[in-house]
């Protein structure tokens, strides 16, 4: 079975002036499906690129990314949109919904791209919010929320499409430790419903609730592997060298 | 994401912030609304013009003979036969001679009245219609009977109402009068076209000291005819004379169609001018609409992130342009038509012996509607260009 994620010797330069930034370097790994992974990393290590490079707003300078079997690379602006759209269901740290919209428009948005007709649309987000909880809540406005809802929105959205993969980028970053829990636990619950879910954090203690963390560090991956091992959560620099699988 | 949705989405935006909406259609409102009450404006003049020449007779020619010399000429027995032998244009026929001798009726000397010797035919051709006595007659012509018939307004003015059988003097001759017209119009005035005498024209020529006889008056079987007919006249004219200098020939219509093509210039120029009110409203909405983009850049971005194709947030932007820039455009044909009916009454005050109605033409209000439309269309593109190319990581970073 081919894997749902595939990165292979994934480059990505950025150029600053003179100096070439490698924000990816040879970065290589798979993700199978049903898998939840963690991709760790302090800020510059990568894992934003990385991050870009898996939900197909970015395209890999050189090296491979097949998504289910297809190479992203050589797509066009448009055919990366329609993948985000069939495949990709985004979280964001900020939540990123629209504060004009009901929490029922804002689920739809993505629906409505795919070309779903309004009624089986609408229907399909009640059952999404329903899913998180806020059921009772659909002529809301985000901004009438807490933090920790509307994150749960963002998460409703992101299901709703029915997504092969779930892109989650600091999901809890703007949440207490409280709410921050509950989202990670939701996200559990996801995976333990068979979905792919690939969280990026650069926090350890939530890395930790995965099942498997790619840590990176400059642009390298360091270590590949179960989440409790203890190499997992040691310092990046000792752990270089215990890149496995 | 179909385009009724799109729309649907454009009208939310719009009425989320109104007052913006509202101050970047003003340049369309006020471009169309001065389109539409200068178009009014001139289709009111036109009117009016075309009603003021209506009672003049649109079905008839005029034609002078201003001769070649004393070598040749036309007598009115060959006028007479070139009508009838052309009488599927032409209808009738009249001499037309202007006396110029000063009117005294009893020791009253009055100067305004329009003196015209004219055939037996003259007042069905123009219509006139005889109220008291008789019209002029075949008989008055051939004798050249010192006859005439007054207008209403000397009848009134002059004889109480009984004028038939008095008399009154032209240049010294005195004539009888037969018969008096009916009333042309509802107010007899001094000059009007109701001051008028009509003697036969044999008589006219004769007192005039005329040899022969220089204007005509002929009627048209068709009036959509009426420059085939005017042709065929120059034509018969040109056989007799072999110079086209010597005779003129006019038709009110013409007369009218040439003022019309004059107001329709000066109408247009003025509504070109207010047309450059549209295009600066056009580059207003573009300015709001690129403010409004990097606004919305976040937005955007989001909207990217989740599968918009850059077609998508394209048509998003355009037609919010288009939409505020149509909404705009009824505004405007809502406050033109007001301001029409406006300037009507003033017109109606302030000159109340020139009614114009301003009456803003469906065609012009399509069109501004269309025009408005358009510029919406044009002037959101470069904006909504620029949203759709946003790089959503950029976008979705903006803050």
């Amino acid at each position: 079975m081919s894997a749902l994620i595939e990165f292979r010797d994934v480059c990505k330069t950025y150029q600053m002036g003179d100096t070439t930034i490698h924000a990816a370097d040879h970065v290589s790994f798979q993700v199978q499906k049903g898998e939840f992974v963690a991709i760790v990393g302090q800020s510059g290590s990568g894992k934003s690129t990385c991050m870009n490079i898996i939900g197909c707003l970015d395209v890999p300078t050189s090296g491979t990314y097949l998504l289910d079997g297809q190479d992203v690379g050589g797509m066009s602006r448009n055919e990366l949109a329609a993948i985000r759209n069939k495949m990709l269901g985004f979280i964001f740290q900020q939540y990123n919904l629209l504060p004009k919209l009901t929490l029922l428009e804002n689920v739809e948005v993505p629906l409505m791209y795919a070309g779903m007709p309004k009624g089986d649309r609408r229907e399909r987000a009640k059952i999404a919010l329903e899913m998180v909880g806020l059921g009772d809540k659909l002529k809301h406005k985000p901004l009438q929320l807490s933090g920790g809802q509307q994150q749960r929105v963002s998460i409703a959205r992101a299901l709703a499409g029915d997504p092969a993969v779930i892109l989650a980028d600091e999901p809890t970053g703007a949440l207490d430790s409280h709410t921050g829990r509950e989202v990670l636990t939701m996200l559990q619950q996801l995976h333990a419903a068979g979905n792919t879910v690939v969280l990026i954090t650069h926090d350890n203690s939530i890395a930790v609730q995965a099942q498997r963390i790619i840590r990176l560090e400059d642009g390298r991956v360091v270590y590949d592997g179960d989440a409790h091992a203890p190499e997992a959560v040691v310092t990046p620099g000792l752990a270089g060298k215990g890149a496995a699988q | 994401m179909s385009l009724m949705e799109t729309f649907q989405m454009a009208l939310k935006n719009i009425w989320g912030s109104k007052m913006r909406t509202f101050l970047t259609m003003l340049g369309i409102i006020i471009g169309v609304c001065a389109v539409i009450v200068i178009v009014g404006l001139g289709n009111g003049m036109q009117g009016y013009i075309e009603d003021s020449f209506a009672d003049m007779g649109t079905d008839s020619l005029t034609v002078m003979i201003l001769g070649r010399g004393s070598s040749r000429s036309v007598s009115e027995e060959q006028m007479y036969e070139m009508a009838e032998e052309n009488s599927e244009y032409l209808k009738q026929i009249s001499p037309t001679v202007s006396m110029s001798g000063s009117l005294k009726i009893g020791s009253d000397t009055v100067s305004s009245t329009s003196i015209t010797g004219v055939s037996e035919d003259y007042f069905s051709m123009k219509g006139y219609e005889v109220a008291q006595g008789r019209g002029l007659q075949y008989t008055d012509m051939a004798n050249r009977k010192k006859v005439c018939v007054i207008g209403q307004y000397l009848n009134m003015a002059y004889f109480g109402g009984n004028a038939v059988g008095q008399t009154l003097k032209v240049g010294g001759t005195t004539f009888t009068i037969v018969g008096v017209m009916a009333a042309e119009t509802d107010d007899l005035e001094e000059g009007g076209t109701d001051d008028c005498l009509f003697v036969p024209y044999s008589t006219a020529a004769r007192l005039s000291f005329t040899g022969t006889i220089s204007s005509y008056t002929v009627t048209v079987q068709n009036t959509d005819y009426i420059s085939e007919a005017k042709t065929l006249v120059e034509n018969e004219l040109y056989k007799v004379f072999a110079d086209d200098d010597a005779y003129n020939v006019s038709s009110m219509a013409e007369m009218v169609e040439e003022m019309n093509s004059m107001v329709n210039m000066i109408i247009y120029i003025l509504a070109g001018i207010a047309a450059i009110s549209l295009v600066v409203g056009g580059i207003g909405i573009m300015n709001i609409m690129l403010v409004s983009v990097t606004e919305r850049t976040r937005e955007i971005g989001i909207r990217k992130a989740l599968g918009a194709k850059e077609g998508a947030i394209m048509r998003q932007f355009v037609i919010e342009a288009a939409t505020t820039s149509a909404l705009g455009g009824v505004l405007g044909i809502a406050l033109g038509y007001g301001l029409s009916a406006v300037a009507t009454t003033v017109i109606a005050n302030v000159m109340p012996d020139t009614p114009i109605t301003v009456s803003p033409s469906l065609g012009a209000v399509l069109l501004a509607f269309g025009v408005s439309t358009g510029i919406g269309v044009i002037f959101g593109y470069l904006p909504a260009k620029k949203a759709a190319l946003l790089n959503p990581i950029d976008a979705l970073r903006y803050d």
